[in-house]
């Protein structure tokens, strides 16, 4: 892959990202670096926040209209006051919905263990903060290939 | 002053926040990520990084305040203010914060003291540095130049 555009299939649809940070700022700069990457982006500041959009709260089923793009990833920051990075991670896995949707978790502190228990539970990646340009070239790659409706 | 001249007193000045460590490779990151759609975005995300930090001293001038310290929340907010100011390139805020942080595991609350003042000493610096620079590439826009490109080569 030697452009910038994201690894998408014969969908015309930009790839649909939702980023969980409670940083404004970190929010800001992933947003930024994604959508300089093609990407249609939805912040969460909180997990909380995440599973509504994901239409995982209380087993509600979003009515998605036929406009609305399916999340097609989702990078979560690890530490973040009440569910944690890791808490989103499991939930999303545990979901018969939403168990396919890739997740990247990333975190400004490399520490070994966090790392292998949030590849173990199923994330595709995990990345250092702060974000690069090749970081979010390399989770391109990781995208859900959006079936045609 | 004509443009050219304003352009040599910028990069100059770019230049010596490096020299000093005031900031760091990650705000060349941030210029990197402006472009024509998104001209603003350094101006922008270094406003919501200013918004931040200051809600953050404040609480954690508060915090240290009460009679029965929480380090635990202490801790918190020095972790959030050591991940933005790193996020942005703001070096010295970064590593007073990474020192702010080993005093709490410590539970040391003089030094925890001492900390504060230091951040918040290399904070109101690097936000007078940074406001300086944006006004000087302001006065270019203004003139017709163009912000000269930031290259790390000394």
């Amino acid at each position: 892959m030697m452009n910038s555009s994201c690894n998408v299939s014969s969908s015309s649809k930009p790839p649909h990202v939702l980023a969980v940070d409670d940083s404004i700022v970190d929010r800001k700069l992933v947003e930024t670096l994604l959508k300089n990457f093609s990407c249609k982006v939805t912040t969460a500041e909180n997990a909380m926040r995440a599973l509504e959009v994901l239409g995982l709260v209380d087993e509600q089923q979003k009515s998605l209209d036929s406009t609305d793009s399916k999340v097609n990833l989702v990078i979560t920051d690890y530490c973040m006051p009440g569910m944690t990075g890791y808490e989103l991670l499991k939930k999303i896995k545990e979901s018969s919905v939403m168990k396919e949707v890739p997740v990247v978790v990333m975190s400004s502190e490399n520490i070994p263990t966090r790392i292998n228990e949030c590849l173990q539970e199923g994330a595709k990646m995990f990345v250092l903060k702060p974000l690069k340009p090749s970081d979010v070239k390399k989770l391109t790659g990781h995208l859900m290939i959006e079936e045609s409706q | 002053m004509e443009v050219g001249q304003m352009q040599r007193r910028l990069m100059e000045y770019t230049k010596s926040l490096f020299m000093e460590g005031v900031l760091d490779n990650q705000f060349i990151q941030l210029q990197q990520l402006a472009d024509e759609s998104n001209p603003d975005f350094v101006v922008e995300v270094v406003s919501l990084f200013f918004e931040d930090s200051e809600r953050l001293l404040n609480d954690l001038t508060r915090a240290l305040d009460q009679p029965n310290i929480d380090f635990k929340m202490v801790d918190a907010h020095v972790h959030q203010l050591k991940g933005s100011s790193s996020s942005i390139g703001a070096q010295r805020v970064k590593n007073a914060c990474i020192a702010f942080r080993n005093f709490c595991e410590e539970q040391n609350i003089e030094a925890c003291f001492r900390c504060l003042q230091q951040v918040k000493q290399e904070y109101y610096l690097v936000k007078n540095k940074l406001e300086t620079l944006f006004k000087m590439e302001q006065q270019i826009v203004a003139a017709g130049g163009s912000i000269p490109m930031m290259e790390l080569s000394f």
